[in-house]
């Protein structure tokens, strides 16, 4: 029953996908379907035209915004991803779009597509550093009055830069730089879970094999 | 004589205020008693969670979700333990679907007491609260016997669930099934047609069901306008398919009917937790496959391979493999989700939660214009806020 559920939203994705390829397939640069769910990537100029044709679209009808969220690639020459995961109530259907871009380039906003994405721009601005032009109220969100960095950044140590105590004479919270007793570890766990290749058991098997 | 001008004051309502349901610091722009602005200061609960996350194992991340929305943690569970095993492509059995619906619904049942109960509180009634946390109390015992903590269960993990309930719990939470409609009807007498509690929460706060897409609401504040969009049977999940109940809708969308709709879903909640203790099926409560869960404690006295995956689960733990999933759960608040980037070692790349909360917050502007500064309270009230998932 499982099986033929998730070939039946397979055949729904194929189908919209393909729809959607037909009316904007120029202005996208990747359409893919992957684990059941719909991918579609473009460029940041083509971003709103995008969204507003996934919004307002008869067969789309991806009326709510149920995310954005920054990622990091660090080594990527465009580094930052945003993810902008669709919700249509009316087909029922999810679709995430993707766009790229590097530290010096702005995002042109959804806000004037959606209204939430108010709040979710101003949090990928807050941890990714990711500038969003024309955003009505482009504040930090999350973080501390005055923080200083974009924490979720990939080069922003997990312990952060400072600390805070309250100072007994000052009668007041203090801010300063961390430092910890231990060094922060990490371990590198990148060794083969199943052991050293070629296994013992292998060879054998092979040898009766021939 | 020239009329008077009023000069708009603004109010610093918070951070710490009983009413602002945690730390929410709230800017009020007012022109008398009117609030023209509200200005929400989020983050004072803000613990980096998704930055944790990316520097712990599969395993080592789950705890996180249940201190986001503490009112209800095993929901959070869920959304994180179905990401994972999308990712695996790991088959649950069924027996641990069942109960982890059954939990699941508890934690329904616990949040919407809450909150409920809360909101009640907020608008000027006290004796809802004090019955309220009687039965919470109750339930958050069932919580208790089944994984050991009353609030930070961490007991739905990727695979299935971590223990086996004990025996006689389900013919306990069963008799307390029996006996909890009962309380929903007295709380329903002290409320629902109470003249201040109808006041106080009728017309307040009133949004529209395309203005709530536009706002990417969800959970019952969706619902409260009118639309039967609830995950549970739109995209089932952990074999909600195999249970009879419906989705109560509100007509609206005001404070009002969404205190209705909550109510309405506790009732609901307890027919499907009816259904599931039914309908329990023996066998296993996690995925067999030892790569990603643990083997049993007797096992590992005999056998070297248990313990062999014992160890390596709880130091290394498993790896999933490159790939990302966008999984949602219709967690009591609404549509609780994460989006889980694997880049195929045994640590998350990125895990963004997406909290109810969160949306419902950044609307209270638009909800709160023009209303009363006692009105924002209620509004607070009825959206259901919790500060560990907003701030996460």
């Amino acid at each position: 029953m499982i099986t033929s559920k998730k070939t039946e939203t397979q055949k729904k994705l194929k189908k919209l996908a393909n729809y959607i390829k037909m009316q904007v397939g120029s202005i996208l640069s990747e359409i893919a379907i992957n684990k059941e769910e719909l991918l579609l990537r473009c460029s940041l100029s083509n971003l709103i035209k995008v969204l507003i044709f996934l919004r307002d679209d008869t067969q789309c009808h991806f009326k709510a915004l149920i995310d954005i969220c920054g990622v990091d690639y660090p080594e990527r020459r465009n580094r930052f991803d945003i993810v902008y995961n669709l919700l249509s109530t009316s087909y029922n259907t999810r679709i995430r779009l993707k766009t790229s871009t590097d530290d010096n380039t702005s995002v042109p906003s959804a806000t004037s597509v959606f209204r939430s994405a108010n709040w979710w721009e101003r949090e990928v601005w807050d941890m990714y550093g990711i500038f969003f032009s024309d955003h009505p109220d482009l504040r930090r969100i999350l973080t501390d009055y005055g923080f200083d960095g974009h924490p979720m950044r990939k080069d922003f140590p997990l312990t952060g830069h400072v600390e805070v105590r309250y100072d007994d004479e000052q009668k007041r919270v203090v801010y300063e730089p961390v430092s910890l007793v231990q060094e922060f570890r990490n371990f590198d766990f990148l060794s083969p879970w199943e052991g050293a290749r070629p296994l013992l058991s292998d060879l054998k098997n092979k040898k009766v094999e021939k | 004589m020239a009329e008077l001008q009023i000069k708009p004051i603004t109010i610093n309502f918070g951070p710490q205020h009983p009413a602002a349901h945690g730390v929410l610091r709230l800017v009020l722009e007012m022109k008398g008693e009117v609030v023209e602005r509200a200005d929400p200061h989020i983050g004072l609960l803000h613990r980096g969670t998704e930055k944790l996350i990316e520097h712990k194992t599969y395993l080592q991340a789950l705890p996180y979700f249940d201190r986001l929305d503490y009112v209800a943690p095993m929901n959070q569970e869920h959304a994180y333990a179905l990401a994972v095993e999308k990712l695996l492509e790991l088959e649950v059995p069924k027996r641990a679907q069942y109960i982890r619906v059954l939990y699941a619904e508890i934690g329904r049942l616990l949040n919407h007491l809450l909150n409920i109960t809360t909101f009640a509180l907020d608008v000027g009634a006290m004796t809802p609260m004090l019955w309220g946390f009687e039965e919470r109390e109750k339930l958050m015992e069932f919580y208790e016997r089944a994984s050991g903590a009353r609030l930070h269960a961490a007991f739905f993990r990727p695979g299935g669930v971590h223990q086996d309930l004990p025996t006689s719990l389900l013919e306990d939470i069963q008799s307390w099934a029996d006996n909890f409609p009962k309380f929903i009807n007295d709380l329903e007498n002290l409320l629902t047609n109470n003249r201040i509690f109808k006041q106080r929460t009728v017309d307040i706060g009133v949004v529209t069901y395309e203005q709530a897409l536009d706002l990417s609401f969800s959970g019952p504040v969706l619902r409260g306008t009118g639309a039967a969009w609830d995950l549970r049977t739109a995209q089932p999940y952990d074999s909600y398919e195999d249970f009879d109940f419906d989705i109560p809708i509100g007509k609206t969308g005001d404070c009002y009917a969404r205190y209705l709709v909550r109510i309405e879903e506790m009732r609901q909640s307890l027919k499907i937790i009816h259904q599931v203790i039914a309908k329990m099926p023996d066998g296993p409560v996690k995925a067999l496959d030892h790569k990603v869960t643990p083997p049993k404690r007797n096992e590992m006295k005999s056998s070297m391979e248990a313990l062999i995956h014992h160890f390596k689960l709880y130091t290394e733990g498993y790896r999933v493999p490159a790939g990302e999933t966008y999984t949602a759960v219709e967690a009591p608040k609404g549509e609780f989700g994460v989006f889980l980037i694997s880049d195929g070692t045994n640590k998350p790349y990125r895990c963004k939660i997406r909290a109810p909360g969160f949306a419902f917050l950044a609307a209270l502007d638009f909800l709160g214009r023009g209303h009363m500064l006692a009105d924002t309270v209620a509004i607070i009230g009825s959206l259901d806020i919790v500060f560990g998932e907003i701030d996460r």
